[in-house]
Order: C-alpha cells, then structure tokens, then sequence
C-alpha cells in the first residue's frame, strides 16, 4: 500500500473528513431520533423534549455536510459517483425519503407543537413520523457504505434488474453494516445527552442508554468484521493485513474501553471524546482497509480523480469557505452548547 | 411511461417544488429582519411579534427546502448519471461554493431561530443579515451552474470525451450575469407579493389591523421594487436566448418561419404539425424589434434548425406567454402600490388596491415554475446545450416511473401539509388594530 499524497488524495481525504463530521454531528441527531422512538420510563417526555431541544439549532447544519461529502464526490470523483448513483438508485433514493420526512417531520413538530387542540394532536404523528426516519435513514445509509466494501459493485451493463440493481447492495453484510450505523448514530446521541441535561435523573437515563447501545455496537462491529473476513473482501484483508491495521485496532479497541470506563465512572466529557474517536476510527478503519480503492475492486482514487485543475480549484474553494465555515460552526456550537460541566 | 419521460418528470417535480422553498429562503430572511429592525428601532412590539412569525414560517419553508434540495443533489446522479460524469469537473465549483453558502444559512438561521434570548440584539441582527445574504448567494451559485447548461464553455469535446476543462470559465459562462438577475430578482418580487397578498386579504377585513399594515408595508418594500425591475431582466434575458439560443427563442414566440420584420405573438396555440401558430395577436415587427433592437432584423424560425433539435414548441411558447402576462400584471400592480406609497397614502384606503394584491399573490409563484419550464423544456432535448442530448444523460435503470410516482406523492402530501400549517398560522394573527398599538 503506497501512500503517494497528490490532490486527489487530498480532495478524498478531506471528503472523509466531512463524512466523519456528518457521522459525528449528522448521525447523531439520527441517533436522537432513535431515542426519541425509544423513549421511556417515568421520564419519556422529559427524554423526547431533550431530544427535541439538543438538535433543533444544530441539525440544518449538521446536515450540510452529507450535501458537501456528495458535491466534492461528483465534482472530484465524477465516474465514482455516476457508477454507484446507477447501482445504489434505490437504497438511496429510500434514504433521501428518509432525509426528507425527518426533517420535515421535526420542523413541523418544533414550530406547530405548542398550539392548542388540532395542532397538539397533529405534533403527536409529526413525533412518530421524525422519530422512525431517524431510525430507518441510518440503515440505509450504512447499507450504501456497506455496498461501497461489499463483494464489489458490478458495472450498471451486465446481469439482470436484480443482479445490477439490488444484489450490490441487499447482502447480508450490508445489512450488518447498516445495524451497526444505527447503533453508533444511538450510541453517540445517548453519551452526547448526558452533557445536555442538569437533571441528575434524565442524564442516569442517558447514560444507561449510552452503556446498552456501547453493547450492541460491540456486537454488531464484530460480526460485520467477521463476515468481512469469512466473504474475504476487499476491506476484511485491508483491515487485518495493511500495515496501519493493527495499531488502528488497539486505538478503536481503546477508545471503546475509554468510553464505556467513562460512561460507567460518570465522566461524561472523558466519554464524549471517547465515544467520538471510536466512531470516527471505525470510519477511518474502513476508509485504510478499501484504500486506494473508491469503489472497490477496481475503481482506484486516481482512477477516478477529476483533471488536475478542477481538483485544485476546489482545494482553494474549500480553504476559502473553511474560512468562512468553521469560525461561524464554532459560534453556533458555543451559542448553544455552552453546559455545565 | 418511458423511461426517459419518468426521469425528466421527477427532475420537473423535485425542481419545481424546490423552486418555491428556495424563493423563500431567499427572500423571507430580508423580510423577518427589517421587521426585527423595525422593532429594535421604534420598539413597536406589533413588529416583534411579525418578526417572530415570520422566522417561524421561514424555518418551516427553510428545512422543507433544505431537504427538497438535499433530493436535487442525489437526483443530479441517480437521473442524469452520463451528464454529471462529465459536467461534474466543470460545474462542480459553484456546487463546492453553493455548499459552503448554504453552511452559512444553516448556521445563521439556527442561531436566528433559537438565539433570541442568548445573544446581543447587534448580533440577532446580524445572524439574520447573514442568512439573507448567503441564502441569495446560494441561489445565485446553483443559477450560474444551470445557466452553464445552456451555454457551456469551459471545455472542448475530442472523441466524445471532454477535454481541456476550465472551469472558471465555466463558472463565468456567458448566460450566468442574465440567468442570476432575472432569478434572484423573481425570488424576492415573488415572496413578496404572495406575502403583500395574505395580508391584503386580511386588510380588506380589518383594515385597522396593525399588524397586517406592518406586514403589507414592509412586503411590498422588498417584494414590489424587484417585481417593477423584472420586466427590464426579462428583457434583456430574452435577447440573450435570441443571440445564443435561437431555436429557444423561436419555441418561446411560436415563430416557425425565418423572416424579417417578425411580429411578436400574444398568446396562440403553436400547431407543430402545422408549422403554424393559430390564434396569437400579433404585433407587427415587434419581435424584431424586442431581440435585435432592429424592426427590420431577421429572425430565425424553427425551420431553420432540424427538427430533431426542437424543443416541444406548445409548451414552451404557453408557459412563456404565462410568465410575460402575469409578470407585467405583477409589475403594474407593484409600480401602483409604490407609487401610493411613495405620496404616503394609506394603502387600506384602496380597496381595489387590496383587491389587485390579492389576486397578484400567487403570480410570481405560477410565473417562476413557467420561467423554468421555458428555460428547461425550452433546452430540449438537450441536457447541455449543443453537447449533450438530454436522451443519452439518462440512468440505465428500467421501471423509472417508481421513483417519479414516490417523489411526486411525498412532495404533493409534503406541499399540502406546508400549506396548512401556514394557513393555521395566518388565522391565529393578532387583533391589534392601530389605535391600541400606539
């Protein structure tokens, strides 16, 4: 595996950077979601309204950066995109649904649900209907990433209507991959809203949650990795036999252990971090393990790349607007994120 | 339904009803913080309670929007996978920059919605100024990407393959500086006149009601300037298409034969098979005149170009007829409202004033879905202008009639749920009439 770093390489890179940010940020309002879908106890509204209070400034933002992850991926990678928006017509196209009935489900219910009688009601299924999104989204975009490492993407020409355009995706290691997206998305949201609350009641709630979904994550990485390994895809091999393999498998195995020591210790920050950089090694574990390939088994980085110049073009764009983004995100996130400690 | 049919649909519908959210986006930030600033200067609490509705109602319109447009992004690919494998490097910088602009309305519109009480009155302010001017740069970055479609520069095509790709000069491309006046224009001319409309209408039933007098006055301040200024843009849009994009030009005017002198057609019903177009009123040299500044210029009619690259003729020239009626109705009706407000009359004294606006709300709505339908249908059938036919762009994919039924359902129970929560929101405005609010 060589590592020869030239725009393309960049361009991608960043593009995971903005993926991990979606799965941080994005993923987690998913995971609120869940929660919000998962509610209960004596404390079920009180978890719903804090759901519905941590992710009503941030989440419009939060998901801009799948849309940024989509553009440089059609700007930078055109026959990458072309080739998986054929296979994966489906799979995404039931996401965007997704996308669509939960974020218009949540503004309806934040902006209409305080109103008396018809509107009261009304906020009830609005409730319903953001909280299964958010539950249903995940799945498909883990079943997408999942069809990305897969056995390989055929090309759009041969093999029958189900060969081309449901098999690439519909494999049973698709489907772990996409359990286990919604199990980190869960995961994240429940360790995130232990740091949402005073309320020394609500935050246990969150935290018991945050221990049970560190579990199921736990199960579900390892089957997926083992069914990697057993179909000897691409990505199992990348995973166990690349040279960053094994340090990247003690540093995952150790923050999950941090996060969950945390978690159980009540030191909910040190969790936060952890539970972070699990999430995000995992991602980046996926991204070593297909590298250099896109889409694997044939489609390389450079294969794929955009000319020279559009590839530069927008490393100076997204410096420009990194200028312009980051100052203004940190200003959202210290107006609103601002707890106790 | 043919394949090709079914994607091109679901394009119309997915953009079509973009189209009106984006417009409000665009537009309604303006309107939301000059009632802020009215407030904070006057502190006439009538105009704190319409800036905080209006937030209201841009944040509902703002996520329906910014998920509609999340679809579009996908869309480009799952429909047009051939057009973005190549068009991707060339117009994909004003996306990167769309998608930067479009952090910053997010962000801004966040802290606006939920940072009343958490930040200085300066700074709410400023947030809301921020989610204005990104919300229009948004628009203006996807505007220069469509307006590259129809007159593509920034590449040279060898052996099918496109070489030489420059995309600044794609981002610069000859139609962008007509495409992004003429739109940015219709979003604040059309979401303001709807807006000027809804209260008209509640005028006419209290026509001492304070609040709806606040909101009429400050909707037509953004909406009525850029509906007087539209019918110039369109002008001058026209006499590009006529210069870059005759065969568009001749399907807007119905004009099947190559003459001198051409009059211009008012209404009509092109008959393709004919190659005439029946029932129009024309006026003599008129078109000449309008495109080429020249009574006794030429203007090239369909014949001139094969027929295989016609645009479907009817549609086009219907909705164009649409777009310039409606539009000069809209701008009459604006320049009269100025015109009243200007001397400082009291507007609520003119019913029938009240009563043009309310039927001129829907127009920069109807006006804008057929702008687009000229521009897009009118591009037919190809997908880049010249380069690319709209035929060979489509998804390999079969049975594209699924997606176009599923999208336009959720988009038609999408639309019908936005309107009602609106319409709830109107009826619950407040009473107070002028005399308590002073």
């Amino acid at each position: 595996m060589s590592l020869a770093i030239g725009p393309a390489e960049l361009v991608a890179g960043i593009a995971l950077v903005a993926l991990n940010a979606y799965v941080l940020l994005g993923g987690a309002d998913f995971g609120g979601g869940v929660w919000d879908l998962l509610a209960s106890g004596p404390r079920k509204r009180e978890q719903r309204a804090l759901v519905a209070e941590a992710i009503g400034p941030i989440w419009e933002a939060n998901h801009v950066w799948l849309i940024l992850v989509v553009v440089l991926l059609f700007t930078c990678f055109p026959p990458a995109f072309a080739r998986l928006a054929v296979v994966l017509h489906i799979p995404l196209s039931l996401m965007l649904i997704g996308i669509v009935l939960r974020g218009s489900a949540f503004t309806f219910r934040s902006h209409y649900g305080r109103g008396p009688g018809d509107a009261a009601d009304a906020s009830h299924y609005w409730g319903r209907i953001f909280a299964i999104a958010s539950g249903g989204t995940p799945v498909l975009l883990g079943l997408c990433v999942g069809a990305l490492a897969g056995p390989g993407l055929p090309r759009p020409a041969g093999g029958g209507f189900y060969a081309t355009y449901v098999a690439p995706w519909l494999t049973l290691f698709g489907v772990t991959v996409g359990v286990l997206a919604l199990c980190l998305f869960a995961f994240l949201a429940a360790v995130y809203l232990t740091l949402e609350t005073e309320d020394p009641a609500l935050r246990e709630d969150w935290r018991r949650r945050a221990l049970g979904s560190a579990g199921a994550v736990f199960v579900v990485a390892f089957g997926a990795l083992g069914l990697a390994l057993a179909e000897n895809l691409h990505m199992g091999r990348g995973l166990t036999e690349g040279p960053a393999a094994a340090p990247l498998h003690v540093a995952t195995g150790l923050a999950a252990l941090t996060a969950i020591g945390a978690l159980w210790r009540r030191r909910y920050r040190l969790a936060r971090v952890a539970a972070a950089g699990q999430v995000s090694l995992i991602l980046w574990g996926w991204a070593l393990g297909q590298y250099p390939y896109l889409i694997p088994p044939d489609l390389t980085i450079r294969a794929a790349a955009a000319p020279r110049i559009t590839l530069v073009l927008v490393l100076w764009a997204l410096a420009a607007g990194a200028l312009v983004l980051f100052p203004s995100l940190v200003y959202l996130f210290r107006v609103f994120k601002r707890q106790p400690a | 339904m043919p394949d090709l049919l079914a994607a091109r649909s679901q394009m119309a519908v997915s953009l079509g009803f973009h189209i009106v959210f984006a417009m409000v986006g665009i537009a309604m930030p303006v309107l939301m913080v000059l009632a802020e600033r009215r407030w904070r200067r006057t502190g006439d609490r009538v105009c704190l309670e319409l800036a905080h509705r209006w937030a209201k109602g841009t944040a509902i319109l703002f996520a329906v929007g910014a998920v509609s447009g999340t679809v579009l992004s996908f869309e480009l690919g799952l429909l047009w996978p051939t057009f973005m494998e190549h068009a991707g490097p060339i117009i994909g910088m004003p996306f990167s920059l769309e998608g930067f602009a479009f952090f910053t309305e997010a962000v801004f519109l966040g802290i606006y919605l939920y940072g009343w009480d958490r930040i200085s009155p300066r700074a709410h302010q400023a947030a809301g100024w921020a989610v204005a001017a990104s919300g229009m740069l948004s628009g203006v970055f996807v505007v220069i990407a469509n307006a590259w479609m129809n007159s593509p520069t920034g590449f040279r095509v060898v052996d099918g393959g496109f070489v030489d790709i420059d995309p600044i000069a794609a981002l610069l491309n000859p139609a962008a500086a007509t495409q992004v006046v003429h739109m940015t224009l219709a979003a604040y001319a059309g979401t303001g006149v709807v807006v000027a409309g809804i209260h008209a209408l509640a005028l006419l039933r209290q026509p001492r009601n304070a609040f709806h007098r606040r909101a009429l006055a400050i909707a037509l301040l953004v909406g009525a300037p850029a509906a007087v200024l539209q019918p110039i843009s369109g002008d001058l849009s026209a006499k590009f298409v006529a210069h870059r994009q005759p065969v568009k030009l001749a399907a807007m005017e119905g004009q099947f034969k190559t003459e001198r002198g051409a009059p211009l057609r008012l209404g009509g019903w092109p008959d393709e098979a004919a190659g005439e177009t029946r029932h129009a009123v024309e006026v003599p040299y008129a078109l000449s005149i309008l495109a080429f500044m020249d009574p006794r210029a030429e203007v090239r009619g369909l014949e001139a170009f094969p027929r295989e690259h016609w645009p479907p003729v009817a549609i086009v020239h219907v909705a164009f007829q649409v777009m310039v009626a409606l539009g000069t109705f809209m701008a009459l009706v604006s320049a009269l409202a100025l015109w009243l407000m200007w001397r400082r009359r009291d507007l609520t004294r003119h019913r029938w004033l009240l009563r043009a606006l309310v039927v001129t709300a829907p127009m920069g709505f109807i006006c804008t879905e057929a702008g687009w339908i000229v521009t897009e249908v009118g591009r037919q059938p190809w997908i880049i202008h010249g380069v690319m036919k709209t035929a060979d762009a489509v998804t390999p994919m079969p049975g594209l009639i699924v997606p176009f039924l599923t999208f336009t359902a959720l988009y038609c129970a999408l639309g019908v749920v936005v309107a009602w929560l609106l319409y709830q929101q109107v009826l619950r405005s407040p009473h107070t009439t002028e005399e308590e609010a002073a």
